[in-house]
């Protein structure tokens, strides 16, 4: 208490200081400058930590592109991995941008593969029904599915004002349950915990499929999901940004109380976002079974519908993002196998994260080294 | 040489902005100072820097006679120099004497809070502040959290004590209070700056009046005794501000705005408004004075859907809207100008041309089926920028960035560009300075002129007295008086229950 402030007690000061102080205004080259510095950073000081651990940071980071982005068949297996991701990662874009934390993307996902394998196996569809009857029958069983487990939370929410970040994430465990009910009892196959696998007209379509006309498909494993989730991706960002009901999202999302003020049905729409965020994350487990498994087990996710949120904050709630930023994660889990150890992918995911989140201040504020006077 | 505090030459930058320039100020020991001007004139820059927040750019201060120079507001508490700011930095969950504590190196360990409870009690006693030490912060009203954050100040030491604005939140009364207290802290010795915009308070308060303008001083340690409101305020606005608006004498037309016997809870579910009845008509402003705190931001906020009424009819030009959804009341032409600009009539982060469109984006030209035409609200946010002199870089700067008086603007552009057949302006001048007051007591008439009925809902007295053509007193959720003159006297008698039930002039 007794400091006096007179600069000649202070031994040393630095001469520089930081000033900082708020923008007006943001421009885009800008966001996207930081981005792109804040990413190559990350990857500086993953080096940093290669080095010290005694590895040689370029032939590990030419390893880990190589094995992710390094040739078609890699890269297409980047796709795959990424699918999920981006139907996820859209998933909780959405929701989030109107302040709703559906933490329950997961069960979503799981809710969406047991909806799309119930079109299957309650022979919903015949098992001779044409692939694109098949397929659509199972896109909408996912869709809806995955829908509902959203809309239970929505509901309430909006009536009861339950906070949604528990009820989501309760319900994923209802939902994992779930799944392990039919699994394990109603469609286990000869005692084994999974269902017997689906008929090829419930396969979505791969690239190796076209290997006979263009032999470079050949053992392409993306699927016709990626496609499905670049438009979803595309509609959602759409219906954000662009048309009336995501203006209201976005109004709420940011102050509802003007939201209320300016007219805006709060509780509908809280249903309704948490149906379509449900929905989304449901289509994300119908494509994973539809396009790669080809029958509903008990492990046919490693946590999507967590790294959704992830996805979804880098891609700073734009779904449009949310696309190459799951196109970088998927390639980081590809690596994961090929680098030993295997956490050094998962540490560099990590560092990306922090440093493009702490990035954020250099958008809204300016941040500036001056002299600091005497 | 009794000056406790000498400022000499301050200049402060902000980018693009001279916030401060040249600027000197005293403070003698014992007297309260008040520093007066506008928004934006520096007034707070100045004292902030004083108060050890920022750095200036030039200038040295003196305390004490002593050279000094401060690297963070501790530095400045050291010296006995504080500072409470416009928006109270109190942990709601805490009580009073855990938000006092705070940030202190005493106590070290254990907290001893009946101890310290004790200790606060006696300052508060010494200087007739009544404070309960061991509430919580959000059990108090705004007006004692205000004590708490001037008995935070007190505790540690503080001799010098900046006040940014300590009225702008408060109640009539505890604006009273405040007084006292500033009168009887300067009695035991301390030395006060009384930060402000408002002329009468000034005059009623202050030993010594400075002014700023435009980031310099046009008048330094004046006496208020030797000067005058309309001089105070040509030194502050630099030119000579017309109290007197034009306003032409006008008929009014049919009824717009019916409540039959309205009744309503506040937001702590007690009864706020009793039976109230009122009409509003066409071309005719009704000014509502009242106490805060006595129904009328309720009453505002049932005639646009944004609270439920417990009883009674609201018709807005002869249809229903009693416990109707919001859009109810926009799609039948009822503006609001809200009480509270940033937490009801804008969204923050949102640009201004989200902010603008906010009731007209279910139309043409912005809807275009279930689209959102940007290019058309940019165009409308463009028009509405220049036409209601929005200071802003662009019309896709976020709210968040914009001053008080342009937040307003946004929030006037869009509720009266849509030609309202009703409004609802409640404190449509708070916290403004004088020249933008002008302004927006201008809009309000044109409005009138333009034929919009006008429920002016204000706890400035000279606002509703300029405007108004009929005065209602609201006390304790009823309407105790309507048609009133606009004589202060009387309006502040009935306002405070004094001749309750005396005189209803009903004006039918």
């Amino acid at each position: 208490m007794t400091a006096t402030p007179s600069s000649a007690r202070r031994s040393f000061r630095f001469p520089l200081e930081l000033q900082i102080e708020p923008r007006m205004d943001s421009p885009r080259w800008l966001a996207l400058l930081v981005s792109v510095v804040a990413v190559l950073l990350a990857l500086v000081m993953g080096a940093v930590v290669l080095a010290l651990v005694g590895g040689n940071p370029f032939r590990a980071y030419a390893h880990i592109a190589g094995a992710a982005f390094g040739s078609l068949g890699v890269f297409s297996d980047t796709l795959v991995k990424a699918t999920p991701l981006i139907f996820t990662g859209t998933a909780c874009a959405v929701a989030f941008k109107m302040k709703l934390w559906n933490i329950g993307a997961e069960g979503q996902f799981f809710m969406g593969a047991l909806g799309a394998s119930i079109v299957i196996l309650a022979g919903v569809v015949s098992e001779d029904a044409s692939r694109l009857v098949t397929l659509a029958a199972m896109v909408v069983g996912g869709a809806l599915f995955g829908a509902a487990w959203g809309f239970i939370p929505g509901i309430l929410k909006a009536r009861l004002r339950v906070n949604e970040i528990i009820t989501t994430l309760m319900l994923n465990y209802i939902s994992f349950a779930l799944v392990n009910y039919f699994i394990f009892g109603v469609w286990s196959e000869g005692g084994f915990q999974m269902t017997r696998t689906f008929q090829r007209a419930a396969w979505l379509p791969r690239l190796s499929d076209l290997a006979e006309q263009f032999p470079i498909m050949r053992g392409l494993t993306t699927h016709a999901g990626f496609i499905l989730a670049v438009g979803v991706a595309i509609i959602a960002w759409y219906i954000l940004f662009r048309s009336l009901w995501g203006y209201e999202i976005r109004l709420v999302g940011d102050n509802p109380r003007a939201a209320k003020y300016a007219g805006i049905k709060i509780t509908r729409n809280t249903v309704l976002i948490l149906m379509l965020s449900g929905g989304i994350a449901g289509l994300g487990g119908m494509s994973e079974i539809a396009g790669v498994i080809h029958r509903l087990q008990g492990s046919i996710s490693p946590g999507y519908g967590f790294t959704g949120i992830i996805i979804a904050w880098l891609a700073k709630l734009n779904p449009l993002l949310v696309i190459p930023v799951s196109i970088l994660f998927g390639g980081l889990i590809l690596a994961g196998r090929e680098i030993q150890p295997s956490g050094i992918p998962r540490l560099i995911q990590g560092i990306i994260l922090f440093m493009l989140i702490a990035s954020e201040v250099f958008l809204r504020y300016h941040v500036r080294l001056v002299r600091r006077p005497a | 040489m009794d000056n406790l505090v000498e400022m000499r030459g301050i200049t402060k930058r902000f980018p693009g902005v001279i916030a401060n320039e040249d600027v000197d100020f005293e403070l003698r020991h014992g007297e309260i100072h008040a520093l007066l001007g506008e928004n934006g004139a520096g007034k707070s820059t100045l004292m902030t820097v004083l108060a050890g927040l920022y750095r200036p750019e030039a200038g040295t201060i003196l305390v004490r006679g002593n050279p000094v120079g401060f690297n963070s507001p501790r530095d400045a508490i050291d010296l006995g120099i504080g500072m409470i700011h416009q928006h109270f930095t109190l942990i709601e969950s805490q009580t009073v004497t855990e938000n006092i504590l705070l940030g202190l190196d005493e106590p070290r360990f254990l907290m001893r809070l009946s101890h310290y409870d004790k200790q606060m009690a006696k300052i508060g006693e010494q200087y007739g502040l009544q404070v309960t030490p061991d509430v919580k912060i959000w059990q108090l009203s705004v007006g004692e959290q205000q004590r708490v954050e001037i008995l935070k100040m007190l505790y540690r030491g503080v001799e010098v004590l900046i006040m940014d604005e300590p009225t702008s939140v408060l109640a009539p009364q505890e604006i009273e209070e405040l007084f006292k207290t500033l009168r009887s802290m300067v009695e035991e010795g301390k030395s006060i700056v009384f930060i402000s915009h408002k002329l009468n308070e000034v005059m009623t308060i202050a030993d010594r009046i400075t002014v700023l303008r435009q980031g310099r001083v046009t008048a330094a340690g004046i006496d208020p005794a030797s000067t005058s409101k309309a001089e105070l305020a040509n030194l502050m606005v630099g030119r000579k501000v017309l109290f007197e608006l034009e306003k032409t004498q006008r008929e009014p037309g049919k009824v717009v705005l019916e409540l039959q016997g309205v009744s309503a809870d506040n937001d702590k579910r007690l009864p706020a408004m009793r039976g109230i009845d009122l009409k509003v008509r066409s071309g005719e402003i009704v000014g509502v004075a009242g106490v805060a705190g006595n129904g009328q931001s309720e009453l505002g906020e049932v005639i646009t859907g944004l609270r439920t009424c417990t009883g009674g009819r609201i018709l807005v030009n002869g249809k229903e809207v009693t416990n109707r959804h919001a859009r109810t009341s926009i799609d039948l032409g009822v503006a609001h100008i809200p009480e509270d600009r940033t937490h009801v009539g804008t969204a923050p982060n949102l640009s201004i041309t989200d902010n603008v469109i906010m009731k007209k984006y279910r139309e043409p030209p912005i809807a275009r089926g279930t689209s959102l035409d940007r290019g058309a609200a940019q165009e409308m946010a463009q028009g509405l920028k220049s036409e209601y002199t929005i200071l802003a870089p662009s019309v896709e700067t976020p709210a968040r960035n914009l001053s008080g008086g342009n937040l307003q603007r946004v929030i006037l552009a869009r509720e009266l560009s849509s030609e309202p057949s009703l409004l609802i302006a409640m404190q449509p001048t708070r916290g403004l300075d004088v020249g933008a007051i002008e302004g927006v007591q201008q809009l309000l008439l044109e409005q009138r002129e333009q034929g919009a009925a006008i429920l002016l809902i204000s706890e400035e007295l000279e606002e509703i007295f300029t405007l108004s053509d009929r005065i209602v007193v609201i006390y304790e959720g009823e309407i105790v008086a309507d048609g009133v003159e606009p004589d202060a006297e009387k309006v502040g008698l009935l306002m405070t229950g004094g001749s309750r039930s005396s005189s209803k002039e009903r004006a039918a």
